[in-house]
């Protein structure tokens, strides 16, 4: 039998496995585009179980608005990522270095 | 739904429907006469101000509409009127900026108008969901503006950089978020203060739910040691969208840390307030030695933002009505006087190339003695020298916090504050005390040396009146 708890800890895995990608990548911003979308999705997870274990739709309703909120996100993303590629010719993380100080 | 809650939403319609107006007519206006677009959105600004104002007197109980997802009360009609101010001085140094380097279109207006939009939402947010869609409204709209300038290496760099992270500090807002639905079984703030005072609720839920919103929030705010993005984003950002980030978000990211953690949390304030006496602590010693070390002013300014968001977490962690009052008085302070001072570099920024290294401010006082003064006053009032303003909003917060009894940690702001005055005062010394490297004139149209003006005299002004506008932020909190 599913517990709230089994749901609980699978969403934080992946969330963990989001924020672990965003922080340990070292080579293609792609791939950062790829675990902001899990953790998004890993709360969407969270919401759900929530939801269907108290019986309350609220959470529900939160989910279709993430759900549009990070297609929007992943758009401009990869549109900023298309204007940094045609100025710099990578999208290697390590050299997108230039600011610093 | 009815005619009376559709009212209280009337400022926030109407700016969406301008910024899709905006954005429309833009394409049927030849580049020659984009001056149309930039009046559009002036008048917009107008309007709802007049609007907003129509609201704020009778002073009020706070109302609820669209489910309790919409809150309208004084707190959020003061702190929607200086956004607008804000816009309205961002949008005529903008202008200046953007036909220098090329920049000037019709999205600058439609964004900056969504990203006001987000503002918005936020600060009359009245449940978790309302908060996530200004934050994100605010969020991407502030994306996109940051890599305004396609061509642009280190633009677009900043772009992805502030993206990425800022992505990040959504999902991890979002994880507490959801946390917290868990474990109060609701999304509305007022339901969530309530089941926190029934004390019913699964404790490590709240606790790890808490935990996530604080590191969410700090993150938006730019509070160490959650900052790194923020001096490279100041940096890379064109001159005009850095003036419009450093100042505009800062209100509804004020708006979110006391919707979420005041309105919505209030029954766990022990717990956020030791979060929060960290992040301000942190923030306060490391903005200002950091921005010693700079010689970018963008970047100086960044890490110095860094160390007036240590001020504003100081009001805000004391958790009593004054502290709210001293955080928002602060906030609206400090938005000012960092608009004034990237609107000074953009003064300084010739055929489009920025003004962004501190010797470009040498000898100012001989070329222009006027803005010279201005910077002057900017500068003495963002390092708190008494009768400037920036004095008494720094007075106010130190105040309440010693009221609250911090005073080890506001005997910490005293002393980072006086660490911070050195760079301050150093620009201060390269405009009056060295030779300029070049006599060029310095030319900028009428409107923005007026607003400059007002600007700069308002720092001086505001300081010898501050009763009023102090007066004005405790009424917000005073029901």
């Amino acid at each position: 039998m599913l517990t709230l708890a089994h749901f609980l800890t699978l969403g934080a895995i992946l969330f963990s496995i989001g924020v672990a990608g965003i922080f340990l990548n070292r080579k293609n911003i792609i791939i950062l585009l790829m675990s902001i979308e899990l953790m998004l999705l890993a709360v969407n997870m969270n919401f759900i179980a929530f939801s269907r274990f108290l019986d309350n739709m609220d959470g529900q309703v939160f989910v279709f608005f993430i759900l549009t909120v990070a297609a929007a996100e992943a758009a401009i993303g990869l549109a900023i990522l298309v204007v940094l590629f045609r100025n710099r010719q990578t999208i290697d993380v390590e050299e997108i270095d230039r600011l610093k100080g | 739904m009815n005619i009376v809650e559709i009212q209280l939403a009337l400022p926030e319609i109407f700016i969406a429907v301008m910024a899709c107006v905006i954005l429309i007519a833009d394409l049927f206006i030849s580049d020659r006469r984009r001056g149309l677009t930039h009046l559009l959105a002036l008048i917009t600004l107008a309007f709802v101000t007049i609007i907003t104002l129509r609201m704020l007197w009778p002073v009020g109980a706070s109302e609820l509409a669209f489910y309790d997802t919409f809150v309208r009360d004084r707190f959020g009609d003061v702190l929607k009127l200086f956004s607008y101010l804000i816009l309205f001085a961002a949008f005529i140094y903008a202008k200046h900026f953007l036909r220098m380097a090329n920049l000037y279109r019709g999205e600058f207006y439609a964004l900056s108008l969504f990203a006001l939009l987000g503002v918005m939402i936020m600060i009359s947010a009245g449940s978790m969901l309302t908060v996530y869609l200004g934050l994100e409204l605010l969020a991407l709209s502030s994306y996109a503006l940051v890599a305004l300038n396609r061509d642009s290496a280190t633009g677009s760099e900043a772009g992805m950089k502030y993206f990425i992270l800022g992505s990040l500090a959504s999902g991890i807002l979002l994880f507490g978020m959801s946390l917290i639905y868990g474990a109060t079984g609701t999304l509305a703030l007022n339901e969530i203060s309530a089941s926190l005072a029934s004390g019913a609720d699964d404790q490590l839920l709240l606790s790890f739910g808490l935990a996530f919103i604080v590191v969410g929030i700090a993150f938006k705010f730019g509070a160490v040691p959650f900052h790194m993005w923020l001096p490279d984003v100041y940096q890379g950002a064109p001159a005009a969208i850095t003036l419009l980030i450093a100042s505009l978000p800062k209100l509804g990211y004020l708006a979110l840390i006391i919707r979420m953690l005041e309105d919505g949390m209030s029954g766990l304030h022990a717990d956020w307030q030791a979060m929060l006496v960290v992040l301000a602590a942190l923030s306060l010693i490391l903005g200002n030695v950091v921005a010693i070390a700079q010689s970018n002013i963008k970047r100086m300014l960044g890490y110095s933002t860094i160390s007036h968001v240590g001020f504003i977490l100081l009001g805000v962690l004391a958790g009593t009505a004054e502290g709210y009052a001293a955080a928002m008085f602060y906030t609206i302070v400090y938005a000012m006087m960092s608009a004034g001072t990237f609107a000074v570099m953009i003064l300084l920024s010739h055929d489009g190339i920025e003004a962004e290294n501190l010797e470009d401010f040498r000898g100012l006082a001989k070329r222009s003695p006027w803005f010279a003064l201005m910077m002057l006053m900017l500068m003495f009032s963002l390092a708190g020298i008494p009768v400037f303003v920036g004095f008494f909003a720094k007075w106010q917060v130190i105040a309440a916090a010693i009221g609250a009894g911090f005073t080890g940690l506001s005997v910490l702001a005293v002393i980072t504050a006086v660490i911070g005055a050195f760079y301050y005062l150093r620009v201060v010394k390269l405009m009056y005390f060295d030779e300029p490297e070049n006599t060029d004139a310095i030319e900028a149209p009428a409107d923005f040396k007026a607003m400059l003006s007002i600007n700069g005299l308002g720092m001086i002004l505001l300081g010898l009146f501050s009763g009023g506008l102090i007066s004005l932020c405790v009424s917000s909190f005073a029901g």
